[in-house]
Parts: structure tokens; sequence; C-alpha cells
């Protein structure tokens, strides 16, 4: 249930642009009123969701330490896990965001038995997220050539790093082979491993298979079933000028691949997805490990009733006495 | 204890069928099972400390006598924390499932229970939250993931929020730093609106509160014991020493876990302290008020760990001293690191800490001017201060477990290792993944350490344990040293069930077998009374 | 073919199908991880089953003498003695092995065992079975000694120091009258 619902919602997502666009003719619709709407709430969303998670203060300095504290000058500080200045902090976040420092972790078991080293499915984790999250931003990137009239010099260059393969006509972007296959990846192992199979929600399987629906429509779009490119790109200029055309015979696919990823974009401020902004607010890990050199404030700290060394030693100060320890008052 | 229920002929067939039902964790309500948890807490002591809902109540029973509008009383707390802390707005949304946490619990990995599995001890209360708090769970309802508080969801949140030692392992590989100890504090925070602390817990507390620590000694008792110790050290080194009790004037404030003080083997590494102490001349004292360095309140509430934590500030303003040292404990050093200042500070009236004996100035706890005492003992043996012989602790083969909150909420691992390394011949390090950063936990952190939850305890402590069996086959490891009170107490327990020969010390405890003091006269035993290696025939 | 041979020979098959069933036992998620982490620190339990039972498996196939499985049985029954198990789901894994060997017999058709040598191997698993049930008691009477250990140890600079004052204890009792009921 919780794999067939998702599955099921992003086909019917496939067949509402496709009846739309080609039964009905709604062309604008799913071509510009979709996409502007879509990327409104995602800006508006994140925006929104962002300023909630600041609304709420950071009370305590809570960085989860891991290496070596800041001691002294013989004993060698982990600068990068266990960070006490702005530098460090900056340096650990890098990591995480860049290289996922924390999810590399899991490969950090060294002392197997048996001949054959094996490693456990973390490290494929690792890999498949990162080829996931790396090959989704270049795509992103290569975009930019419909967002711009004159195709940007640094696009170009990506693009020929990606198809340096020099396969096919067009040529094959490496990223659209990776995209696919760390996201089916992630899908199998979702199904296949009983323990995460277990704690998954629809919310994990839905942005998946839309992100496959995404993929698969953009790769078809390319390789096979051709679109009239220029059209695209006119439509994407006027979209972006805020001068929206529909020129015609564009090709039904390539609105599919639209309204999927305004629907991506929509669904991206309601869901998990927005770990993206998240990361970068989370205290365990961009805060520095400076909590006893630099004191740090509670914007909420309140007075509290504590039991005073006087109450204290009213009730015990014939008992001290008797002891000798010293008293306030005799 | 627990009846005994006689197996039907069926239930016994089943424990030879090859699998197990499987449901959905959802449809699946936790059984609160005996040994797995700890005894409720009393009202009488809920009631010292002021707390809400104060009763009688018992987890086992079905009517755990919850107030009338508790739905409303956890909703409001869960609406109050989430406007209070970012941490627990952005766990509570962030989390992706992606499983690098799932088998990372020493509790799962002890018990195979799927609830310990950290990122589904967290699902269990972002259920209730997505149910309540967002736009998708009010809306899709439990294709969302969400579902409704009822008094069964409320009996597991308690029951898996308890089985947590908030140890922070699983925080340490997720990818967006997603801490169950913060979830957890979280929801122990909400199940104490409802007066639903356990006894172990509550106990404690409240007698830290009157009597300043959890023991509930008595000034006059925390003399007599310390004053025991004292008696034991003249015996075994000819030396009397004179420890002094809220002395004022004094340069220095020492505080350390009340277990030391009456708990064996924790009172050989207190008697550690003073030899120490007492060899370097050091004018520090004690304190009858503040003499609990660990805090129950942590595991209770916020504000309960603020409430027990002042006196140590306040007795230092009152005591007139420059700075604090602080004992070998565990949560403790997580309090005092990342909580202490921000609660009851700034302490201005202390200065930078400033090792009398070498000039060392620590200057990483400039604002906190408490520092550890590891720090404050590697730093002489560093600048050769201390006249040591570590082949008085020849007969120890010794490795060293690293407390939770030391290392991942404090960083502190090279300091101990160092001093372990300069006052024992013999040591042998645990594989890397069970030590330092990614440590494992005794299994009972968190006001965990009652017997009434053995099983769960020995559950718990089972991944640490393994790792100790491990060097104790390889390398014939008889001692495991560690920096922690409740380490010293309930790994006795561990290691006495799953590695038995193996003893758990403090390192000043082998400190202070080392240490050679001067005018002492021929040590023939260490501080437990066992004759030292060499002298065994006299 | 005698039956040792039999067994010998399909001795991987054997351990495997006695590992996966035992392992079963646990709840469905987390039999996987049980199964498939190979790490001994980070599953000590899934290595110690899988460990523990090719060990007793060779001392059964080797006619070794009883004693020389003790350990293993105890490595395991130890971990059981604690989960989520009754006395009797706990040292059952002992009788899974029978119904395995039973299940591998079944399959070799063509190798009809001795009777008297079928008979003999089960009694000896019968005598593992009893270890087991003294190992499994051994284990639940440590749990209650640590217990009571934990509370002397707790006390016991108050007892020290009770017995120095010998019968003036006054002072020693309020104390340690507050610990006992904590």
């Amino acid at each position: 249930m919780k794999i067939v619902l998702p599955l099921v919602a992003v086909i019917m997502l496939v067949v509402l642009a496709f009846a739309g666009v080609q039964v009905a003719g709604m062309q604008f619709l799913f071509g510009v009123l979709i996409p502007y709407l879509a990327i409104a709430f995602f800006i508006a969303g994140f925006i929104y969701r962002v300023i909630k998670w600041g609304m709420s203060p950071v009370p305590f300095c809570i960085p989860t330490t891991a290496g070596q504290m800041k001691s002294f000058p013989w004993i060698k500080q982990n600068k990068l896990d266990n960070p006490s200045s702005t530098m460090g902090v900056v340096g650990r976040m890098a990591l995480e965001v860049l290289v996922f420092r924390s999810l590399f972790r899991n490969t950090k078991t060294e002392l197997r038995e048996g001949p054959q080293l094996s490693y456990g499915s973390e490290k494929f984790l690792w890999i498949a997220g990162l080829a996931f999250h790396w090959s989704f931003l270049i795509i992103f990137i290569r975009h930019f050539r419909f967002f711009m009239l004159e195709t940007p010099f640094v696009i170009q260059m990506i693009e020929g790093l990606d198809s340096f393969l020099q396969i096919g006509a067009p040529l094959l972007y490496l990223t659209d082979v990776v995209l696919l296959g760390a996201v089916t990846f992630l899908v199998f192992r979702r199904l296949a491993m009983p323990l995460i199979k277990y704690i998954s929600l629809p919310a994990d399987y839905f942005p998946l298979f839309l992100i496959l629906g995404i993929a698969t429509s953009g790769i078809l779009m390319r390789y096979f079933m051709k679109v009239h490119i220029v059209g695209v790109k006119e439509m994407v200029l006027g979209l972006v000028s805020f001068n929206p055309v529909v020129p015609e015979g564009i090709g039904v696919i390539f609105y599919i691949h639209l309204f999927l990823v305004s629907t991506l974009l929509a669904y991206f401020p309601l869901s998990k997805l927005m770990h993206m902004g998240g990361v970068f607010m989370s205290p365990t890990r961009n805060m520095a490990n400076n909590s006893r050199e630099v004191r740090h404030v509670n914007p909420w700290n309140y007075p509290v009733h504590v039991h005073t060394y006087d109450e204290y030693e009213d009730e015990f100060r014939e008992k001290m006495k008797k002891a000798g320890l010293p008293v306030e008052k005799e | 204890m627990a009846k005994v229920n006689t197996p039907k002929p069926a239930e016994l067939a089943e424990a030879l069928e090859y699998t197990t039902p499987q449901t959905e964790w959802m449809e699946t309500p936790a059984v609160i099972k005996p040994g797995t948890f700890c005894w409720g807490a009393k009202g009488k002591n809920l009631g010292i400390v002021e707390f809400p809902n104060a009763r009688d109540w018992n987890p086992s029973e079905e009517d755990w006598k919850l107030p009338e509008n508790w739905q409303e009383i956890f909703f409001t707390g869960m609406k109050n924390l989430l406007d209070k802390y970012r941490s627990f707005k952005v766990f509570m949304d962030i989390c992706v499932r992606c499983g690098a946490c799932a088998d990372k619990c020493h509790f799962f990995i002890g018990s195979g229970d799927p609830k310990n599995m950290p990122v589904l001890r967290a699902e269990l209360l972002r259920s209730v939250y997505r149910n309540d708090f967002t736009l998708a769970g009010k809306i899709l309802g439990k294709i969302a993931g969400a579902r409704p508080l009822t008094v069964d969801v409320l009996k597991e949140l308690w029951y898996y929020f308890y089985q947590c030692t908030e140890c922070r392992r699983c925080s340490l590989f997720c990818p967006y730093g997603i801490d169950t100890a913060e979830i957890t504090m979280m929801g122990r925070e909400l199940t104490n609106l409802l007066g639903l602390n356990t006894d172990w817990i509550s106990g404690p507390v409240a007698n830290c509160y009157m009597k300043g620590n959890h023991l509930g000694l008595e000034p006059h008792a925390i003399m007599n014991s310390i004053e025991g110790m004292v008696d034991d050290i003249e015996t075994i080194t000819g030396i009397r020493i004179n420890p002094s009790f809220n002395r004022k004037g004094a340069e220095i404030l020492f505080v350390t876990p009340s277990g030391d003080l009456f708990a064996d083997p924790g009172t050989y590494t207190a008697m550690g302290y003073m030899m120490l102490f007492h060899e370097l001349g050091l004018d520090y004292t004690w304190s009858t008020y503040a003499s609990e360095g660990g805090n129950f309140g942590f595991f209770s509430s916020n504000e309960m760990a603020k409430r027990l934590n002042s006196k140590i500030y306040a007795e230092a303003k009152r005591l007139g001293v420059k700075y604090i040292i602080g004992g070998e404990c565990g949560h403790m050093w997580r309090v005092l690191t990342q909580y202490m200042d921000t609660w009851n500070g700034p302490a201005d009236f202390m200065e930078v800490p400033v090792s009398p004996i070498t000039g060392t100035r620590f200057e990483n706890s400039k604002s906190t001017k408490m520092i550890h005492i590891t720090e404050f003992t590697a730093d002489l043996i560093k600048n050769n201060k201390l006249k040591l012989d570590p082949s008085r602790n020849d007969d120890l083969v010794i490795t060293y477990h690293d407390s939770c909150n030391t290392a991942r909420g404090m960083g502190l691992m090279d300091e101990p290792r160092y001093i372990i390394n300069n006052v024992c011949n013999n040591f042998h390090e645990m594989p890397e993944n069970t030590i330092r950063e990614q440590t494992f936990c005794c299994g009972s952190g968190t006001g965990l350490n009652a017997s009434e939850n053995m099983e769960l305890r020995m559950r718990g402590g089972l991944p640490r344990a393994n790792a100790v069996k491990f060097v104790k086959e390889k390398h014939g490891v008889n001692m495991l040293a560690n920096i922690c009170a409740i380490d010293r107490a309930t790994l006795s327990a561990s290691m006495d069930y799953w590695v038995p020969g193996v003893k758990v010390t403090g390192v000043h405890e082998l400190v202070a077998n080392a240490l050679i003091m001067t005018g002492e006269k021929e040590r023939e035993t260490n501080l437990r009374g066992d004759a030292l290696p060499g002298k065994e025939g006299n | 073919m005698s039956l040792s041979t039999l067994l010998s020979d399909k001795r991987s098959l054997i351990l495997g199908s006695w590992c996966d069933a035992v392992i079963s036992g646990y709840p469905h998620d987390t039999s996987n991880f049980l199964r498939k982490n190979e790490n001994r620190f980070a599953n000590p339990v899934g290595h110690t089953i899988q460990d523990s039972f090719g060990h007793i498996l060779d001392a059964l196939l080797n006619n070794a003498a009883p004693e020389v499985s003790t350990v293993y049985l105890d490595n395991i029954i130890r971990i059981r003695a604690v989960q989520d198990f009754s006395p009797s789901q706990a040292v059952s894994f002992i009788f899974i092995l029978k119904k395995v060997v039973r299940d591998v017999l079944a399959q070799e058709k063509a190798a009809v065992p001795d009777p008297e040598e079928l008979f003999l191997f089960n009694e000896q698993v019968d005598a593992l079975a009893l270890t087991s049930f003294e190992i499994y008691m051994q284990c639940r009477e440590k749990l209650y000694d640590i217990k009571a250990n934990e509370i002397k140890n707790m006390t016991y600079r108050l007892l020290q120091k009770a017995q120095k004052m010998g019968l003036d204890s006054s002072d020693a009792a309020d104390p340690s009258a507050d610990i006992v009921n904590k």
C-alpha cells in the first residue's frame, strides 16, 4: 500500500499531463500557469519553512563532537569533526553538504571476519546518495542553456565534460545515466532491505518515483522522442522573461516533463525534501564546540526555583555544626 | 516481580517456528515487558520538586491514572518545545529515513527490537507531530505517516524514550545530524508534564534538590564517607590526608558525582583524586551543598536540570574560589560543557583556570571556569610534575571505554589515554568502530541504571561488552578503565554478566596506584587492598 | 553412507539452515540485519549465533566431548537469556537443529541413515539441550546476583562505617535508610 499509492500517484500525474495537453489542448495551463504557480509556491514555501525554523531559537550549544576537542597545544585537535572556530564549522558543513561526511562514516568498519573484504550496504548508500545529488545538481545547471539566449561558457564546459564519452547522437550525458541508476538503487534499497522497508513511508517513495518520472521523461525527450527544441527554448525563455508564449508542436512529452518538475517544486516545501535547507540549520553540525570558552546565550533563559544554600543550611545546621562544618549563621 | 506465565503448548510450538508474524510498526502496540522498564515515579518525590500531576503510578498496570486533559497537556507542551528549540523543529521535519542510524543503537543491536532503531524511536513522536502540527498530516493522515495520540501511543512513547540512553551515537552517522538524544529529551520532558517519570530518576532528583546529591547524603554522612577513605589511604600509604569541606577562600572547588563517594569501585577513584591533590598540596575544598556533579534532572526536564546545576556556581561564588575542577563523570560533563554556562552563567566572579603547579592556563574553559580532572592531570604529567611508578599497575591489562557524553558531547578523548599510557604499562585499544566518537554506551545511562530493568541493561550493554570480550581474548585485558561514575557502577554489572574476569576502574584510581607520594611507606597493596605485583608473597 | 559422513558433507547446508531458522525467530525486519551484517562488533548477536553454531555443529560431527560445546552454548544463551524470549524459546534453538537435520535427511532420500546412528545423534543433541537448561538457569541466577551486588556495592561504605561504629550507628542509620529507599 505504501509503495503502490505513491506509484499510482505519479502515474496519474503523467496521465493528467498527457490528457490535458494531448486531448484537451491545455498547453497554456500546463506550460505556463502551472509552472508559474509551482515556482511561486516553491519559493514562498521554502522561505516560509526556513523562516519557521529560524523563529525557534537555538537555546543551547549542542554540536555532536566527532573527534578530539581543542585542548593543549600538544594534543592534536580534530578541527573538522570537532570544530572550535567558525572556520572549522564552515569546513565541517562543507564536508557534510558536499561529500556527505557523516554518511561516509558508515564505511569505517575495518576489522572483518572471513577472507573476503565485504563492505556493508551503507557504503552503497553513501555512493548512491552522492551520485544522485551531484548528478541532479549538474543536470539542473545544464538546463540553464534553456534559460538564457546565449549558452554561457561554463555551461558549455559542463556539457562537454558530462558527455566526454562521445557516445551516440545526441551525445550521451553521463549524469543522465548516473541519476537514473542512483534513483533506481535508492528505490530498490527501500524495497529490498527489510529494515529500511519497515521504516519507509509513502512520503519516501513518492519523491523517488517522481524524480524517476522526471528523469525518464527527460531522457525520452532528449534521446528517443525528439521534441521541437527551438520551440522549447522559446517557451522557456518566455517563461523566464515573464513574456509567456506557447509555440506550436513542441511535443507532449515536454509537457509531461514540465508538469512532473512543477509537481516536485510544489511538493518540495511540504515534504522531507526540505532537508536541503534543514541540513544547514542542524545545531549538532553547524555550531562550534566552544561553549566552555565563549558563553552561549539562551534567549528564553528564565529564573528558576532553586534550593538555596541558606535553605540547605537551615535544614542541616545542627548536624553541620556537630560534624565541625563551617556555617554561615551560628 | 514478573508473574510467571507457563507457556501453552501452542506457544511452545511457535518457539520452534521458522518465522515471526509481521505487522507494520504503527499497527504493533508496545508490550511493556518486565525487565525492560523502570518503576514509575513516586508522587512524593515529584511533589518535592513541584512537578505537575505528581502521583504514584505503575507502568505495568493498565490504568496510568492520567489527568483528564492529558492530550491537551501533551500538545501544549509539544508546541511550547517546538517554539523553544530549533533542533526539535528541524529534527521533526527533515528526516529522510535513509536508515544510516538504524543499526547504530546499542539497544537495537542487543535487543533486535525494531522500535529501538533511532529512526523509528524518533518516528514514534514524529507521527504524532505530523498528525497535529503539519498540513500534510492533517489532510492525508496515515498516508503522510501521521497517527493520532492515543493512550497506547503515549505508552509506547514512554516505553521507548526510557529505553534510550541519549548517547548520541546515531547522531554521529546521520547526514543531517539528527540527534535522538535531543528527541528523547523532548519526549521525556513531555512525559514529565503528565507525571510519568521513573522512580530511579525522580528519587535522586528529589534527593539532589533537597540534600545536594543523588544519594541523599546529608553533610555529616559525606564527611564520614570521605573520612573512611582517608583511613584506607593511610593504611595503604602511611600518609594521613586532611580534606576540607565548605571552606571559604580555597582556590579550587572540587565537584564529582556522589556515586564516587559510596559505590565501589567509584570510591577508589575518589581516593585517587584525594591522593593526587594531597601530593600536589592543592588548595581545594569539597562542598556538601554542591556535592553532586551528575545531574539526573537532565533526564527529566531542562528546567529541573538547571535547578540542580545552579548549586555548583552558587557554591563557588559563596566560597569565593577561583575556579572549579570536576571529577570523572559522563553526562555531568555534557551538562557542564554544553549547558551550565548558558543556564547559570556567566561565572564572572571566578578566574580563568590556571594550574597552580604548571602555570598552564586553560583557555578552552575560560568562560565556564571549570576544568576536567583528566585535563588537569594530563597537564601535570606532560610537565613532569608527578613521580610515577607504572609498574605498580603491572598486574593490569587495560582497555579504555570512552563515555558517550565526554566523547560525543565534548570531545575529551586523548587526555585520559595520555594519562593511562603514563601510569600503566599494558594498554590495548578496543576495535576502532567501538571507541572514541564511535564508542558504544554502557547501556545504562540517562537514569536507566536501576535493577528492575536488568535485562534491558544487559541487552544495551552487549555491544560494549562484546568489544571488551574481544580484547580480553586477544590481549588478556582484565581491567576496563573509564571516566564516568555511571560506567563504573554499570559496566561492573555488565562485565560480571558478559565478560567475567574483567574489572572496572576510574582513571584516577590507576593514577593513584602509580603515584609515588612524598613520605609514603613502601606500598604492599593497591587501593583495592590487593597485593601489588611482586608483593604477592607478603 | 554413515550418518556422520552424510552430515559432514552437508555441513554448510545444515549450518546455514540452522542459523537462518534461529535468526528468523527475531522480528522480521531485524533478522536481515542479524544475517547480513558481518562485522562482529556492529552485529554481536548475529555474529555470535553464526560463529557458535559452527563450533557446536563441528563438535557434534566430530563426536567431541560435550564440554567442548559448553562455551559456545553459553555465548548464545547468555544473549537469549536477556532478550525478549521465554525460557523455552531461549533454548529452543538446540531443538531446531533436530528439525533442520531431519529436513536435510529427507531431501537425501537415497541415503537412509542407520537408525542406531540417528538415535545416537539425537541423544547427543538432547544432552546439549540439558546443558542448555543449566546454562540458562546460571545466566538468570547471575542476573539476580548482579542486582543484589549492585545494592551491596552502592552501600558498601555505609556498611563499613556502620561496622566500625559498632552499636553506636545512629548517624549512619539515617543516610543508609535513604539509600535503601531509593
